[in-house]
């Protein structure tokens, strides 16, 4: 990680905060701080992705501003970790993606939602495009087989590549080597850590939106986190009906594949009008305002490719299915291709930051 | 909207911990609440907001408390401490409601953790708030708002008048306007006046002009002051303060917790003249880092300067400033403003005068010097490897011990002994009645909190007579 004001400034309060320790009990944060005496660029960018957001240190910290020494863990650790994101973004040239992200995303949304429904309007014949079509490949009918697993297919192996040498970089960077990952018991703490969010207030809550303690957030990431998982796995069970079970789409309404893409889609809008909410309704003092726009781009482009999908879903007998179909497509690219350019990224940071600490706490 | 026209049934003074739990406790007896908090929100809680623990008596391990602590161990612990300047009445009944104050504090929101690292061993005997003191304090703002207690911040009580033994109104500015409130009953918890620099000039001089003070610049015993000129009786030595030796580069006022330092033990530590003044290793530094305190304040422009080398420098808790480096002693004595040739000449002596030992820090251990006036006689080790660090130290006054009398009901006693009819006293500003000398950890939290408990369900049950 390169020297910045924002990694200058998580220096300066962290060597305050490692002569109190007051904070010891809210998250993994400062036990791992308490480890180091002194904080080298890799350390600091482990602690800012390790760091949660929970805001419980920020309320009870005696020295936040107006005192003089004006600690503000999470709004610095924030304008942090958004740094270390384009910091290991590939490929380079992409990274200032990073910096006005709610505009890159805007953009982004309203090109692949304008190429999508341009494509279908000048290769579809009206008649298809608003027609009703029932039956297996049906939607298929719209937007030809071969062309949706071509797009997908390339942008989504592209996300993943960048998303790993992203990883691969931040690894290294914090001081990870390679056979950590074969270490089990290391990564299952990490793995009970990530899936139960364990860091956001453990049992007594975190702050949400003020001094007092609540496990709402922790929650609507929890709705969102596994109704996205939700969703991967109906499109995986769906791929493996058509290509294993040679089933073709549209799928029965109780078959799995739908059950779970519409229990996940659902969560996932719970999940993001809950964060939305939040976001609007706590107190900004220790909020990024910077990184607003980013965040509230991501949450919203999540939340619209599961409304769409859900639409789809109820519309799919009718006449609006093409159009619908179109638009949801057309979410679910800029999600592909913004993955590895979005708030998405802190996902795989937050888990390499989480299997650090478990291996640091092992040592 | 808060309406100062009515008579409210308690007036609490203050906002730290011991107002709160007066205030809350005051509320659940149905009580009409109102707190006045000197401090603007965001320096609101007094002192309390740089605590971390409460001393508490307990039969059996708790959640967060290991083993048992029991009452004649608390109060052995105490009384050695104050070498006999405490009530045992009103000690033993601290000591004794504490154990009950725990479950009380958790269901008013108060969280609990286990005491981790970076902490005097205290897991024993020491309950630790999660996140510290100021989430404490922000845990009973919560619950007083929610219960209706209404609140002022920047509003400070600068009279109470007391008549026939009877507080008749308060004089208040409340943020910035002058108003007079009328109550049934008023609890005093305003604190010390450690943060009342003219106060202690009077017995400590010009001195008192290079103390740090650690805690919030509101205590600056107004009320206490206001209290004894009516009449009012009062406890503790009101010459003596708990004084601390802090990183001198420390705020002036609510420095806290971070600016300790822990580097005395391992080394030497000289005055402006280069000249060592006291043996640094006579005891383990939580027992004796309130005495260098005194000691620094008695040295030539109240200030020291702790000198260790590389052998040292990960042995005690980071400080919050870096210290000042040096590759040679002259040139550390330069950067520190010391003549070099006097500096170089008494780690010199040291030096010379350190025996051979087999150095641990865990424990008292034979590293001491032969024939050096004065000596050190634990964790002496030469001064020889570069490079070499040094640490300025000045006094960080904590709290005073000086406050008013009170009876076990936390009635505040007039000076012909009867005890005023209304007027309650709760925390520092009562708390030199058990601690009349030295400290305890998390004894302050304790008195308050025992203290605030009664003060309130005692004014409560007065307003409604």
């Amino acid at each position: 990680m390169r020297t910045t004001d924002s990694l200058l400034e998580a220096r300066r309060e962290l060597e305050i905060c490692n002569a109190c320790r007051y904070c010891e009990g809210f998250c993994a944060v400062f036990p791992a701080m308490e480890l180091r005496r002194v904080f080298n660029n890799g350390d600091l960018s482990y602690l800012a992705n390790l760091c949660h957001n929970c805001r419980g240190c920020y309320y009870a910290c005696q020295y936040a501003p107006p005192h003089e020494f004006g600690i503000n863990m999470p709004r610095t650790f924030a304008e942090l970790r958004a740094e270390t994101y384009e910091e290991y973004a590939w490929p380079g040239f992409l990274a200032g993606a990073f910096r006005r992200n709610g505009a890159v995303i805007a953009i982004l949304t309203a090109l692949c939602l304008a190429g999508v429904l341009i494509a279908a309007a000048l290769f579809q014949s009206p008649a298809v495009l608003f027609g009703s079509h029932a039956g297996p490949g049906a939607f298929y009918a719209v937007i030809p087989h071969g062309v949706m697993v071509a797009v997908a297919g390339v942008t989504g192996l592209f996300a993943l590549f960048a998303l790993l040498v992203g990883f691969i970089r931040f690894w290294s960077d914090i001081g990870g080597r390679a056979g950590d990952f074969f270490r089990p018991a290391p990564l299952a703490r990490a793995l009970g850590d990530i899936l139960t969010l364990r860091n956001l207030g453990e049992e007594h809550g975190c702050n949400d939106q003020d001094e007092a303690f609540s496990s709402l957030r922790r929650r609507f990431h929890h709705a969102l986190f596994y109704g996205f998982l939700a969703c991967f796995a109906s499109t995986a069970t769906a791929t493996f009906y058509e290509y294993g079970l040679s089933m073709i789409s549209p799928f029965h309404l109780f078959s799995l594949p739908v059950v779970l893409g519409t229990v996940g889609g659902i969560g996932i809008v719970v999940g993001c009008a809950g964060m939305l909410w939040l976001k609007m309704a706590s107190d900004q003092a220790p909020g990024a305002r910077r990184l607003l726009g980013g965040d509230v781009a991501f949450v919203l482009l999540l939340a619209l490719s599961s409304v769409s999908g859900l639409t789809l879903l109820a519309l799919r007998g009718t006449s609006g299915m093409g159009i619908t179909l179109a638009l949801h497509l057309g979410f679910v690219l800029t999600l592909f291709l913004s993955l590895p350019y979005s708030k998405f990224v802190h996902a795989i940071y937050r888990a390499g930051a989480l299997l650090r600490y478990a291996l640091e706490r092992r040592s | 909207m808060t309406d100062l026209s009515k008579p409210y049934d308690v007036l609490v003074v203050g906002g730290g911990n011991a107002a709160l739990c007066a205030a809350i406790s005051a509320r659940e007896a149905g009580a009409s609440v109102l707190i006045l908090e000197h401090a603007p929100k965001a320096f609101r809680g007094g002192n309390s907001r740089h605590t971390r623990n409460l001393r508490t008596m307990h039969q059996a391990p708790t959640a967060t408390l290991t083993e048992a602590y029991l009452e004649e161990e608390y109060w052995e612990d105490l009384r050695r401490v104050t070498g006999g300047e405490t009530n045992e009445e009103l000690a033993r009944l601290t000591i004794r409601s504490t154990a009950d104050a725990l479950p009380w504090m958790e269901e008013h929101g108060v969280c609990f953790q286990p005491s981790l690292s970076g902490t005097l061993s205290l897991s024993r005997t020491n309950a630790f708030f999660l996140g510290g003191g100021k989430a404490l304090v922000n845990a009973y703002y919560l619950t007083a708002e929610r219960m209706g207690i209404d609140i002022l911040y920047d509003t400070e009580v600068t009279h109470l008048a007391l008549e026939d033994g009877e507080i008749r109104s308060a004089t208040i500015t409340c943020r910035g306007f002058p108003e007079t409130v009328r109550a049934r009953t008023v609890v005093a918890a305003s604190g010390g006046f450690q943060a009342n620099i003219g106060w202690l000039r009077r017995y400590w001089g010009e001195a008192a002009d290079n103390f740090l003070i650690r805690g919030t610049s509101y205590a600056q015993g107004k009320i206490l002051a206001d209290l004894s000129e009516q009449g009012v009786m009062t406890a503790g030595d009101p010459k003596q303060c708990h004084a601390v030796a802090i990183d001198a580069r420390a705020p002036k006022m609510d420095g806290g917790i971070v600016t300790r330092l822990d580097c005395v033990p391992f080394s030497i530590v000289v005055n402006r003249n280069a000249q060592r003044f006291y043996d640094e290793g006579e005891d383990f530094w939580p027992k004796r880092y309130a005495i260098w305190g005194r000691l620094v304040a008695q040295q030539e422009a109240q200030i020291g300067y702790s000198i260790i080398d590389a052998k040292c420098i990960e042995l005690f808790m980071p400080s919050v400033f870096p210290p000042v480096k040096a590759d040679t002693i002259a040139e550390l004595a330069v950067k520190l403003g010391l003549e070099p040739g006097a500096l170089e000449k008494t780690v010199a002596d040291y030096n010379e005068a350190v025996r051979p030992g087999t150095f641990d820090h865990r424990v008292l251990d034979d590293c001491r010097t032969d024939g050096l006036s004065p000596p050190k006689t634990h964790w002496a080790r030469r001064i020889d490897t570069p490079p070499f660090y040094g640490y300025p130290l000045r006094p960080g006054i904590t709290f005073t011990y000086l406050g008013v009398k009170v009876d076990e009901r936390a009635r505040v006693m007039l000076s012909d002994g009867r005890p005023t009819a209304n007027l309650f006293a709760a925390g520092e500003i009562m708390a030199g009645n058990i601690l009349g000398r030295g400290y305890l950890a998390g004894i302050g939290m304790a008195i308050g909190t025992v203290f605030g408990l009664i003060a309130g369900r005692e004014a409560a049950k007065h307003a409604h007579n």
